[in-house]
């Protein structure tokens, strides 16, 4: 605990107290990222009760960050705002600003439906359309939006190949969605949100109904993804937090606790309750 | 051990009663059904299929303009109903919260109570009344009337059975609020609401009250809307109470058609859920 209170008070940005620290930011410095997506007192409710409380959380291009929290802290909602996905559920509004590339997404006259299209979403629960084959599953996101790709087939391969499941489906491309196991299912969902080309893709704890084999997997794919996706991911798992991210936030009813490089956060968190949760006393 | 052996006991005891409960329903089933192919079947020929009624007490002749019929008043109630009804289910489905949609179900609910014979007074009243006499329109809207509580909420029922996940999942692939119903939600419960809508025109074929007073019969053959039109049940309940042998005898064989027609419709339901189920 003291150790905590004294790098708090040495050290106000995370990640500067120490030599790996200092040079992990500079490292970070010369190739800092770009913002990608900004939130500013972004706050949530449901009907009365709210679940965010104005938070301020910048995510940088190109690199994962990880949303790590007990339970009902807010961090599915927060990223279903990132999308505009949180205001489908009825009784659900926000405020607050969300930036993508510097415009706020809940201005006037900006349509949810192509925030979507730019900020695609994997959930929690594989949920491929069982009425559709495997390859339609892909085109589903092109075809409902009216688009017609002139080479189908190359668009599922890319997509499938990109979420690294082109391998085991490539024969059984007709097939039903919904014959896949659990793990390759959500990969699947991926490749369907791939296959619009988004800039940002939001994992809502993907691999929390999947085996270790499968996570594995995911977590594989969620590393070669970031070269060209910005990618923010909701875990309740600090391991998989750990492994995958580059910049790890972590949430407590509602209100954002602390954010910082992955490293610094679980090594040198500077809050009480960051070390807290992380260290397992609590959540 | 005696408790172990009471409960084996009761199991059996239970099995038995449900094997027995189980009979008892098929009963009546099977032996309607076998009366009226033992009954029906010597009435059967080629020309019943292919022939025109013939005056009392000239003999042969057939029922082929009131198959014809039946096929053509299901079809304007398919056309009317359907339609009316599966968009009617998206509402409650979809988008129907709050009073309005409320009532909307109640009244379907109420709707699908009412007599039959009270939907084809009603019919009447509307049409036939104010159009001076018997049509086919008038008895395809008496069963479209009929059908349209049974299509409204199967199809709610089944689209509610669609996950919300699949509404998510479309939402988040940036597709419009009403493709995801059409495309995604719809196509997911397409296989069940058409068994619905094969469940519902089974019963529709079958429907006599309601035809009485405003399809009314014909003896020939018509393809018009305005004109009065025959239909096997309408036909059957004309020669049923009528005093000729001969036609009783017809009676019973155009009843083993309609049974069969019937059997059939519901038999395609089964098929068109099948097929589409097994490629999930």
């Amino acid at each position: 605990m003291m150790a905590v209170e004294a790098s708090r008070e040495a050290a106000p940005t995370p990640g500067s107290a120490g030599d790996t620290a200092r040079s992990a930011e500079a490292r970070a410095a010369a190739t800092a990222p770009a913002v990608k997506m900004q939130t500013e007192a972004l706050r949530a409710w449901f009907g009365a009760h709210e679940v965010l409380k104005a938070v301020s959380l910048s995510i940088p291009e190109r690199r994962v960050t990880a949303v790590i929290g007990p339970s009902g802290c807010g961090k599915s909602t927060f990223i279903r705002c990132l999308n505009r996905m949180h205001e489908v559920v009825p009784g659900a509004r926000s405020a607050g600003a969300v930036l993508l590339d510097g415009v706020d997404i809940f201005e006037r006259g900006v349509d949810p439906v192509l925030v979507r299209r730019r900020v695609g979403m994997v959930f929690q629960r594989a949920n491929p359309f069982p009425a559709m084959s495997i390859a339609d599953n892909v085109l589903a996101g092109l075809r409902l939006n009216g688009v017609r790709p002139r080479h189908p087939e190359e668009v599922v391969e890319r997509a499938l190949a990109q979420a690294a499941l082109w391998d085991e489906v490539k024969d059984i491309l007709s097939r039903s969605g919904a014959s896949l196991s659990g793990g390759q299912q959500q990969r699947l969902c991926i490749a369907r949100t791939l296959a619009l080309e988004p800039e940002v893709v939001l994992m809502d704890e993907p691999c929390s109904a999947l085996d270790p084999i499968a996570t594995a997997r995911i977590e594989e794919l969620i590393h070669e993804l970031k070269d060209r996706y910005t990618i923010v991911i909701v875990t309740h798992n600090m391991q998989q937090a750990a492994r995958v991210s580059d910049f790890t936030a972590f949430f407590y009813i509602g209100e954002l606790v602390e954010h910082g490089e992955t490293d610094a956060l679980f090594t040198r968190p500077q809050k009480a309750r960051t070390e807290d949760y992380i260290t397992g006393r609590f959540g | 051990m005696d408790a172990y052996r009471r409960r084996k006991v009761i199991d059996v005891g239970a099995r038995a009663a449900c094997v027995a409960a189980t009979l008892l329903a098929v009963v009546p089933l099977v032996s309607v059904l076998a009366y009226v192919v033992v009954r029906g079947a010597a009435g059967l020929s080629w020309s019943f299929f292919t022939a025109l009624p013939q005056p009392v007490g000239e003999a042969g002749g057939g029922v082929a303009n009131a198959i014809l019929g039946s096929l053509q008043l299901v079809g304007i109630a398919c056309v009317l109903g359907v339609p009316v009804g599966v968009l009617a289910g998206i509402y409650l489905a979809e988008y129907g919260r709050g009073r309005f949609a409320t009532a909307v179900r109640y009244a379907a609910d109420v709707m699908s109570g009412i007599p039959s014979i009270a939907v084809g007074i009603f019919v009447y009243t509307l049409l036939v009344l104010s159009m001076r006499h018997f049509s086919a329109l008038a008895g395809g809207v008496a069963l479209a009337v009929l059908m349209l509580p049974t299509v409204t909420r199967t199809t709610e029922e089944l689209l509610k059975l669609v996950p919300d996940s699949l509404r998510e999942a479309g939402l988040a692939l940036g597709v419009p609020r009403w493709r995801v119903v059409l495309k995604v939600v719809l196509r997911t419960g397409a296989p069940g609401i058409a068994t619905g809508i094969m469940l519902a025109v089974a019963r529709a074929a079958g429907e006599t009250a309601p035809l009485l007073f405003t399809a009314f019969n014909n003896r020939f053959w018509s393809a018009s809307l305005v004109e009065p039109i025959a239909s096997l049940p309408v036909q059957i309940f004309t020669y049923a109470v009528s005093p000729y042998e001969e036609w009783h005898r017809q009676a019973w064989a155009a009843a083993l058609v309609l049974v069969v027609l019937v059997l059939l419709m519901n038999a395609g339901a089964r098929v068109l859920t099948r097929a589409r189920g097994r490629s999930r």
